[in-house]
Protein backbone atom coordinates (compact mmCIF):
# COMPACT_ATOMS: atom_id res chain seq x y z
CA UNK A 1 0.00 0.00 0.00
CA UNK A 2 1.20 3.62 -1.07
CA UNK A 3 1.40 5.59 2.09
CA UNK A 4 2.64 9.44 1.70
CA UNK A 5 3.63 11.42 4.45
CA UNK A 6 4.07 14.52 3.17
CA UNK A 7 2.54 16.47 -0.09
CA UNK A 8 4.29 19.41 -1.37
CA UNK A 9 2.13 21.41 -4.06
CA UNK A 10 4.95 23.14 -6.19
CA UNK A 11 5.25 26.32 -6.34
CA UNK A 12 8.22 26.66 -8.88
CA UNK A 13 10.39 23.85 -10.38
CA UNK A 14 13.23 24.84 -8.35
CA UNK A 15 10.85 24.36 -5.27
CA UNK A 16 9.88 20.92 -6.50
CA UNK A 17 13.55 19.59 -7.72
CA UNK A 18 14.75 20.56 -4.26
CA UNK A 19 12.24 18.84 -2.52
CA UNK A 20 13.02 15.85 -5.16
CA UNK A 21 16.76 15.38 -4.23
CA UNK A 22 16.29 16.29 -0.18
CA UNK A 23 15.59 12.10 0.13
CA UNK A 24 16.16 9.66 -2.13
CA UNK A 25 12.62 8.27 -1.71
CA UNK A 26 10.91 11.57 -2.60
CA UNK A 27 9.08 11.14 -5.72
CA UNK A 28 7.38 13.17 -8.47
CA UNK A 29 3.53 12.95 -8.58
CA UNK A 30 2.68 12.10 -12.28
CA UNK A 31 -1.04 10.86 -13.28
CA UNK A 32 -0.13 8.25 -10.02
CA UNK A 33 -1.52 5.31 -11.90
CA UNK A 34 1.38 2.90 -11.29
CA UNK A 35 2.61 4.71 -8.28
CA UNK A 36 -0.32 3.93 -6.22
CA UNK A 37 0.26 0.15 -6.83
CA UNK A 38 3.23 -0.09 -4.83
CA UNK A 39 3.87 -0.80 -1.64
CA UNK A 40 6.15 1.85 -0.56
CA UNK A 41 6.30 4.75 1.81
CA UNK A 42 7.10 8.31 0.36
CA UNK A 43 8.17 10.74 2.60
CA UNK A 44 7.18 13.66 0.35
CA UNK A 45 5.28 13.34 -2.21
CA UNK A 46 5.81 16.70 -5.39
CA UNK A 47 2.89 17.61 -7.19
CA UNK A 48 3.49 19.29 -10.56
CA UNK A 49 0.22 20.32 -11.04
CA UNK A 50 0.03 24.11 -10.28
CA UNK A 51 3.46 24.75 -12.83
CA UNK A 52 1.53 24.96 -16.05
CA UNK A 53 3.15 21.84 -17.32
CA UNK A 54 -0.39 20.67 -18.57
CA UNK A 55 -0.34 22.25 -22.07
CA UNK A 56 0.74 21.19 -25.95
CA UNK A 57 2.63 24.71 -27.43
CA UNK A 58 2.55 24.50 -31.08
CA UNK A 59 5.39 26.54 -32.53
CA UNK A 60 7.10 26.76 -35.44
CA UNK A 61 9.15 23.69 -35.72
CA UNK A 62 7.63 21.90 -33.22
CA UNK A 63 5.57 20.71 -30.47
CA UNK A 64 6.19 21.36 -26.77
CA UNK A 65 4.42 18.92 -24.44
CA UNK A 66 4.30 19.55 -21.12
CA UNK A 67 4.89 16.87 -18.83
CA UNK A 68 1.18 17.25 -16.74
CA UNK A 69 -0.28 16.64 -19.79
CA UNK A 70 -2.52 13.21 -19.81
CA UNK A 71 -2.57 10.86 -22.90
CA UNK A 72 -6.56 11.55 -23.37
CA UNK A 73 -5.24 15.23 -24.33
CA UNK A 74 -2.53 13.97 -26.31
CA UNK A 75 -5.19 11.39 -28.12
CA UNK A 76 -7.40 14.20 -29.06
CA UNK A 77 -4.95 16.70 -30.27
CA UNK A 78 -5.60 17.14 -34.11
CA UNK A 79 -3.13 19.70 -35.04
CA UNK A 80 -0.54 17.40 -32.96
CA UNK A 81 -1.48 14.38 -34.63
CA UNK A 82 -2.35 15.74 -37.83
CA UNK A 83 1.36 16.27 -38.04
CA UNK A 84 2.63 13.42 -36.35
CA UNK A 85 0.70 11.00 -38.69
CA UNK A 86 -1.77 9.78 -35.98
CA UNK A 87 0.98 7.85 -34.58
CA UNK A 88 0.56 9.04 -30.80
CA UNK A 89 -3.22 8.72 -31.28
CA UNK A 90 -2.76 5.55 -32.16
CA UNK A 91 -0.26 4.49 -29.75
CA UNK A 92 -2.72 5.96 -26.78
CA UNK A 93 -5.93 4.68 -27.40
CA UNK A 94 -6.16 1.24 -26.46
CA UNK A 95 -4.30 2.09 -22.76
CA UNK A 96 -7.27 0.64 -20.85
CA UNK A 97 -9.73 3.27 -20.90
CA UNK A 98 -10.99 7.09 -21.27
CA UNK A 99 -10.95 7.69 -17.61
CA UNK A 100 -7.59 6.36 -17.13
CA UNK A 101 -5.85 8.21 -19.82
CA UNK A 102 -7.93 11.44 -18.40
CA UNK A 103 -5.39 10.90 -15.49
CA UNK A 104 -2.34 9.35 -17.29
CA UNK A 105 0.39 11.89 -17.96
CA UNK A 106 2.97 11.71 -21.20
CA UNK A 107 5.97 12.90 -18.17
CA UNK A 108 4.69 10.24 -15.78
CA UNK A 109 5.02 7.27 -18.61
CA UNK A 110 8.09 8.70 -20.12
CA UNK A 111 10.26 9.34 -17.27
CA UNK A 112 9.35 6.06 -16.25
CA UNK A 113 10.56 3.91 -18.67
CA UNK A 114 8.54 1.02 -18.58
CA UNK A 115 9.50 -1.42 -21.63
CA UNK A 116 5.84 -2.34 -22.06
CA UNK A 117 5.32 1.77 -22.99
CA UNK A 118 3.27 2.25 -25.88
CA UNK A 119 3.81 6.31 -25.62
CA UNK A 120 7.71 5.84 -25.40
CA UNK A 121 8.41 3.75 -28.55
CA UNK A 122 5.43 6.18 -30.35
CA UNK A 123 7.73 9.10 -29.24
CA UNK A 124 11.10 7.31 -30.09
CA UNK A 125 10.20 7.18 -34.19
CA UNK A 126 8.85 10.88 -33.74
CA UNK A 127 12.62 11.75 -32.43
CA UNK A 128 11.52 13.16 -29.56
CA UNK A 129 13.44 14.92 -27.06
CA UNK A 130 12.95 14.84 -23.32
CA UNK A 131 13.79 18.40 -21.35
CA UNK A 132 14.65 17.77 -17.82
CA UNK A 133 14.93 20.32 -15.41
CA UNK A 134 18.55 19.45 -13.88
CA UNK A 135 19.81 17.60 -16.78
CA UNK A 136 18.60 19.54 -19.53
CA UNK A 137 17.60 18.48 -23.20
CA UNK A 138 18.30 14.88 -24.25
CA UNK A 139 16.68 12.32 -27.05
CA UNK A 140 14.20 10.34 -25.78
CA UNK A 141 16.74 7.61 -26.60
CA UNK A 142 19.60 8.86 -24.91
CA UNK A 143 17.20 8.96 -22.33
CA UNK A 144 15.06 6.14 -22.18
CA UNK A 145 18.77 3.95 -21.57
CA UNK A 146 19.99 6.29 -18.93
CA UNK A 147 19.42 5.80 -15.48
CA UNK A 148 18.44 8.86 -14.45
CA UNK A 149 16.17 9.41 -11.29
CA UNK A 150 16.32 12.59 -8.90
CA UNK A 151 15.17 14.79 -12.27
CA UNK A 152 12.43 16.28 -13.22
CA UNK A 153 10.93 15.56 -16.69
CA UNK A 154 9.51 19.32 -17.78
CA UNK A 155 8.47 19.00 -21.50
CA UNK A 156 8.34 16.44 -24.30
CA UNK A 157 9.38 17.99 -27.46
CA UNK A 158 8.43 16.72 -31.13
CA UNK A 159 9.85 18.53 -34.06
CA UNK A 160 7.67 19.22 -37.61
CA UNK A 161 9.17 17.09 -40.04
CA UNK A 162 6.12 16.13 -41.99
CA UNK A 163 5.91 12.62 -40.72
CA UNK A 164 4.36 9.78 -41.98
CA UNK A 165 4.22 6.98 -39.46
CA UNK A 166 2.55 4.26 -37.77
CA UNK A 167 1.69 1.98 -34.64
CA UNK A 168 1.21 -1.20 -34.61
CA UNK A 169 0.86 -3.27 -31.49
CA UNK A 170 -0.52 -7.16 -30.37
CA UNK A 171 -2.61 -7.19 -27.11
CA UNK A 172 -3.70 -10.05 -25.69
CA UNK A 173 -6.98 -8.72 -24.66
CA UNK A 174 -8.15 -5.34 -25.96
CA UNK A 175 -6.76 -3.18 -22.70
CA UNK A 176 -3.55 -5.28 -21.64
CA UNK A 177 -0.27 -4.02 -21.89
CA UNK A 178 1.20 -5.10 -25.64
CA UNK A 179 2.82 -7.80 -26.29
CA UNK A 180 5.04 -6.05 -28.51
CA UNK A 181 4.79 -2.80 -29.92
CA UNK A 182 6.11 -1.36 -33.29
CA UNK A 183 5.91 1.89 -34.60
CA UNK A 184 7.38 3.51 -37.40
CA UNK A 185 8.17 7.16 -38.88
CA UNK A 186 9.13 8.32 -42.40
CA UNK A 187 10.53 11.91 -42.96
CA UNK A 188 14.11 11.44 -44.90
CA UNK A 189 14.61 8.25 -43.28
CA UNK A 190 12.48 5.23 -41.79
CA UNK A 191 12.96 5.11 -38.47
CA UNK A 192 11.58 1.82 -36.60
CA UNK A 193 10.88 1.48 -32.89
CA UNK A 194 10.40 -2.03 -31.00
CA UNK A 195 9.16 -1.86 -27.47
CA UNK A 196 7.83 -4.37 -25.17
CA UNK A 197 10.51 -6.90 -26.42
CA UNK A 198 9.51 -6.96 -23.05
CA UNK A 199 12.51 -4.80 -22.41
CA UNK A 200 12.44 -1.11 -23.23
CA UNK A 201 11.94 0.33 -27.38
CA UNK A 202 14.94 0.63 -29.75
CA UNK A 203 15.20 2.19 -32.37
CA UNK A 204 16.75 1.53 -35.90
CA UNK A 205 17.21 4.00 -38.69
CA UNK A 206 17.57 2.20 -42.23
CA UNK A 207 16.80 2.45 -45.81
CA UNK A 208 14.10 0.46 -47.36
CA UNK A 209 14.09 -0.87 -50.57
CA UNK A 210 12.38 -3.96 -49.93
CA UNK A 211 9.55 -3.88 -46.96
CA UNK A 212 9.78 -8.27 -46.94
CA UNK A 213 13.86 -7.84 -46.48
CA UNK A 214 13.70 -4.75 -44.14
CA UNK A 215 11.23 -6.44 -41.47
CA UNK A 216 13.66 -9.75 -41.51
CA UNK A 217 16.79 -7.64 -40.96
CA UNK A 218 14.83 -5.91 -37.73
CA UNK A 219 13.79 -9.55 -36.57
CA UNK A 220 16.86 -10.65 -36.52
CA UNK A 221 18.78 -7.10 -34.95
CA UNK A 222 15.72 -6.89 -31.98
CA UNK A 223 16.61 -9.07 -29.00
CA UNK A 224 13.55 -10.38 -27.34
CA UNK A 225 12.58 -12.05 -24.17
CA UNK A 226 9.75 -13.90 -22.96
CA UNK A 227 7.59 -13.39 -19.77
CA UNK A 228 4.11 -14.04 -18.97
CA UNK A 229 2.57 -12.17 -21.87
CA UNK A 230 4.68 -13.95 -24.55
CA UNK A 231 7.73 -15.93 -25.55
CA UNK A 232 10.81 -14.51 -26.60
CA UNK A 233 10.11 -16.98 -30.05
CA UNK A 234 6.90 -15.56 -30.13
CA UNK A 235 7.78 -11.91 -30.07
CA UNK A 236 10.46 -12.39 -32.35
CA UNK A 237 7.99 -13.44 -34.86
CA UNK A 238 5.85 -10.52 -33.94
CA UNK A 239 8.54 -7.89 -34.55
CA UNK A 240 8.56 -9.50 -38.75
CA UNK A 241 4.79 -8.99 -39.04
CA UNK A 242 4.15 -5.68 -37.01
CA UNK A 243 7.18 -3.95 -38.64
CA UNK A 244 5.93 -5.33 -42.06
CA UNK A 245 2.42 -3.78 -41.61
CA UNK A 246 3.40 -0.77 -39.95
CA UNK A 247 5.84 -0.19 -42.91
CA UNK A 248 3.53 -0.97 -45.69
CA UNK A 249 1.09 1.92 -43.89
CA UNK A 250 3.42 4.35 -43.88
CA UNK A 251 4.42 3.43 -47.24
CA UNK A 252 0.73 3.69 -48.43
CA UNK A 253 0.50 7.37 -46.36
CA UNK A 254 3.47 8.70 -48.32
CA UNK A 255 1.66 7.55 -51.60
CA UNK A 256 -1.59 9.35 -50.35
CA UNK A 257 -4.13 5.84 -50.67
CA UNK A 258 -4.39 6.26 -46.84
CA UNK B 1 -3.92 19.08 4.54
CA UNK B 2 -7.04 21.12 4.11
CA UNK B 3 -9.02 20.39 0.80
CA UNK B 4 -11.72 22.45 -0.41
CA UNK B 5 -13.94 19.63 -2.77
CA UNK B 6 -17.15 20.25 -4.37
CA UNK B 7 -19.48 17.29 -4.80
CA UNK B 8 -22.28 17.06 -6.50
CA UNK B 9 -22.57 20.48 -6.03
CA UNK B 10 -21.77 20.52 -2.27
CA UNK B 11 -18.93 22.44 -1.46
CA UNK B 12 -16.77 19.82 1.23
CA UNK B 13 -14.22 21.39 3.34
CA UNK B 14 -12.07 18.75 5.36
CA UNK B 15 -8.49 18.25 6.62
CA UNK B 16 -7.54 15.27 4.83
CA UNK B 17 -4.32 12.53 4.88
CA UNK B 18 -2.12 13.18 1.95
CA UNK B 19 -2.64 9.52 0.76
CA UNK B 20 -6.32 9.70 0.99
CA UNK B 21 -7.86 8.18 -2.08
CA UNK B 22 -10.70 10.36 -3.44
CA UNK B 23 -12.34 7.01 -4.25
CA UNK B 24 -11.98 7.04 0.18
CA UNK B 25 -12.91 10.66 0.66
CA UNK B 26 -15.89 10.11 -1.53
CA UNK B 27 -17.54 7.04 0.55
CA UNK B 28 -16.68 8.66 3.58
CA UNK B 29 -19.00 11.05 2.25
CA UNK B 30 -21.81 8.84 1.86
CA UNK B 31 -21.54 8.82 -2.17
CA UNK B 32 -21.83 4.64 -2.41
CA UNK B 33 -22.14 4.18 -5.85
CA UNK B 34 -18.49 4.89 -5.58
CA UNK B 35 -16.77 1.34 -6.06
CA UNK B 36 -13.82 -0.33 -5.69
CA UNK B 37 -13.30 -2.83 -8.18
CA UNK B 38 -10.11 -4.42 -9.60
CA UNK B 39 -7.63 -1.94 -7.58
CA UNK B 40 -5.18 -1.91 -10.85
CA UNK B 41 -6.77 0.98 -12.47
CA UNK B 42 -8.58 -1.49 -15.17
CA UNK B 43 -12.30 -2.21 -14.52
CA UNK B 44 -14.00 0.93 -14.18
CA UNK B 45 -16.04 0.19 -11.44
CA UNK B 46 -14.85 3.98 -9.60
CA UNK B 47 -15.51 6.19 -12.46
CA UNK B 48 -16.60 9.82 -11.62
CA UNK B 49 -16.24 12.76 -13.09
CA UNK B 50 -13.86 15.75 -12.19
CA UNK B 51 -14.35 18.40 -13.31
CA UNK B 52 -17.17 17.13 -16.01
CA UNK B 53 -14.41 14.49 -17.14
CA UNK B 54 -13.94 10.80 -16.54
CA UNK B 55 -11.68 9.62 -14.02
CA UNK B 56 -10.74 6.51 -11.97
CA UNK B 57 -11.20 7.57 -8.31
CA UNK B 58 -8.97 4.54 -7.71
CA UNK B 59 -5.97 5.83 -8.86
CA UNK B 60 -6.31 9.98 -7.99
CA UNK B 61 -5.66 11.32 -4.47
CA UNK B 62 -8.52 13.78 -2.91
CA UNK B 63 -5.80 16.14 -2.34
CA UNK B 64 -5.00 16.25 -5.84
CA UNK B 65 -9.19 16.90 -6.38
CA UNK B 66 -8.94 20.23 -4.10
CA UNK B 67 -10.51 22.83 -5.68
CA UNK B 68 -11.88 20.64 -7.97
CA UNK B 69 -15.87 19.53 -9.46
CA UNK B 70 -16.14 16.15 -8.21
CA UNK B 71 -19.75 14.56 -10.30
CA UNK B 72 -20.81 10.99 -8.52
CA UNK B 73 -23.77 9.20 -9.63
CA UNK B 74 -26.18 10.29 -6.80
CA UNK B 75 -25.14 13.95 -8.48
CA UNK B 76 -26.92 12.41 -11.80
CA UNK B 77 -29.91 10.74 -10.40
CA UNK B 78 -32.35 12.25 -12.85
CA UNK B 79 -30.35 11.43 -15.97
CA UNK B 80 -28.67 7.91 -14.40
CA UNK B 81 -32.92 7.18 -13.90
CA UNK B 82 -33.67 7.20 -17.69
CA UNK B 83 -30.25 5.11 -18.88
CA UNK B 84 -31.00 2.95 -16.23
CA UNK B 85 -34.67 2.37 -17.64
CA UNK B 86 -32.81 1.36 -21.12
CA UNK B 87 -30.73 -0.86 -19.46
CA UNK B 88 -33.54 -2.56 -17.73
CA UNK B 89 -35.53 -2.97 -20.58
CA UNK B 90 -32.55 -5.02 -22.55
CA UNK B 91 -31.51 -6.89 -19.60
CA UNK B 92 -28.18 -5.63 -19.77
CA UNK B 93 -27.52 -5.86 -16.17
CA UNK B 94 -26.85 -8.84 -13.99
CA UNK B 95 -25.00 -8.04 -10.84
CA UNK B 96 -25.27 -4.82 -11.13
CA UNK B 97 -21.98 -4.43 -9.43
CA UNK B 98 -20.39 -2.26 -12.87
CA UNK B 99 -23.22 -0.18 -13.31
CA UNK B 100 -22.56 3.27 -11.60
CA UNK B 101 -18.93 2.91 -13.31
CA UNK B 102 -20.50 2.12 -16.59
CA UNK B 103 -23.55 4.74 -16.40
CA UNK B 104 -20.69 7.28 -15.59
CA UNK B 105 -18.88 6.67 -18.75
CA UNK B 106 -22.00 6.60 -21.13
CA UNK B 107 -22.83 9.58 -19.65
CA UNK B 108 -19.57 11.36 -20.07
CA UNK B 109 -19.45 9.67 -23.54
CA UNK B 110 -22.76 11.02 -24.56
CA UNK B 111 -21.40 14.66 -23.54
CA UNK B 112 -18.21 14.26 -25.22
CA UNK B 113 -19.35 12.21 -28.92
CA UNK B 114 -21.96 13.94 -31.13
CA UNK B 115 -23.24 10.06 -33.32
CA UNK B 116 -20.67 7.92 -32.07
CA UNK B 117 -20.36 4.48 -34.34
CA UNK B 118 -20.43 1.20 -32.27
CA UNK B 119 -16.32 1.23 -32.62
CA UNK B 120 -16.16 4.56 -31.32
CA UNK B 121 -18.82 3.66 -28.27
CA UNK B 122 -17.03 0.02 -27.69
CA UNK B 123 -13.38 2.43 -27.66
CA UNK B 124 -14.79 4.75 -25.16
CA UNK B 125 -15.68 1.97 -22.60
CA UNK B 126 -13.50 -0.15 -22.93
CA UNK B 127 -12.69 1.30 -19.90
CA UNK B 128 -15.38 -0.58 -18.06
CA UNK B 129 -15.41 -4.17 -17.71
CA UNK B 130 -18.22 -6.28 -16.85
CA UNK B 131 -18.34 -9.79 -15.75
CA UNK B 132 -21.89 -10.84 -16.31
CA UNK B 133 -23.21 -9.43 -19.42
CA UNK B 134 -20.65 -10.38 -22.56
CA UNK B 135 -21.51 -6.92 -22.99
CA UNK B 136 -24.19 -7.46 -26.00
CA UNK B 137 -27.39 -6.22 -23.86
CA UNK B 138 -25.21 -3.18 -22.79
CA UNK B 139 -24.53 -2.35 -26.42
CA UNK B 140 -27.95 -2.87 -27.17
CA UNK B 141 -29.05 -0.36 -24.29
CA UNK B 142 -26.41 2.38 -24.91
CA UNK B 143 -27.22 2.03 -28.31
CA UNK B 144 -31.28 2.69 -28.11
CA UNK B 145 -30.33 5.31 -25.25
CA UNK B 146 -28.22 7.58 -27.43
CA UNK B 147 -31.11 7.11 -30.51
CA UNK B 148 -33.90 7.85 -27.94
CA UNK B 149 -34.87 11.36 -29.35
CA UNK B 150 -34.55 10.00 -33.60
Amino acid sequence: MLKIQKYTCAQSLDEAYAALVKNPKNCIIGGMIWLKMEDKVVPEAIDLSGLGLDQIEEEEDCFKIGAMVTLRELELHDRLNKATGNVIHDAVKDIVGVQLRNLATIGGSVFSRFGFSDVLCALMCLDASVQLYHAGEMSIQEFSKSNIQRDIITHITIKKNDWKSAFMCLRRSATDISVLNVAVSKSDQYHICVGARPGVAVRYVVEIDDIDKVASIIQDKVICGSNMRGSKEYRSHLVKILTMRALRKVESQDAGTN
Amino acid sequence: MLVQIKVNGKLIKEDVSCDLLLIDFLRNHGCYSVKRGCETSNCGLCTVWMNEKPVLSCSILAIRANNHSITTLEGLQKEAKIFADFMANEGAEQCGFCSPGLIMNVLAMEKELKNPSEEEIKNYLAGNLCRCTGYMAQMRAITKYLNRGA
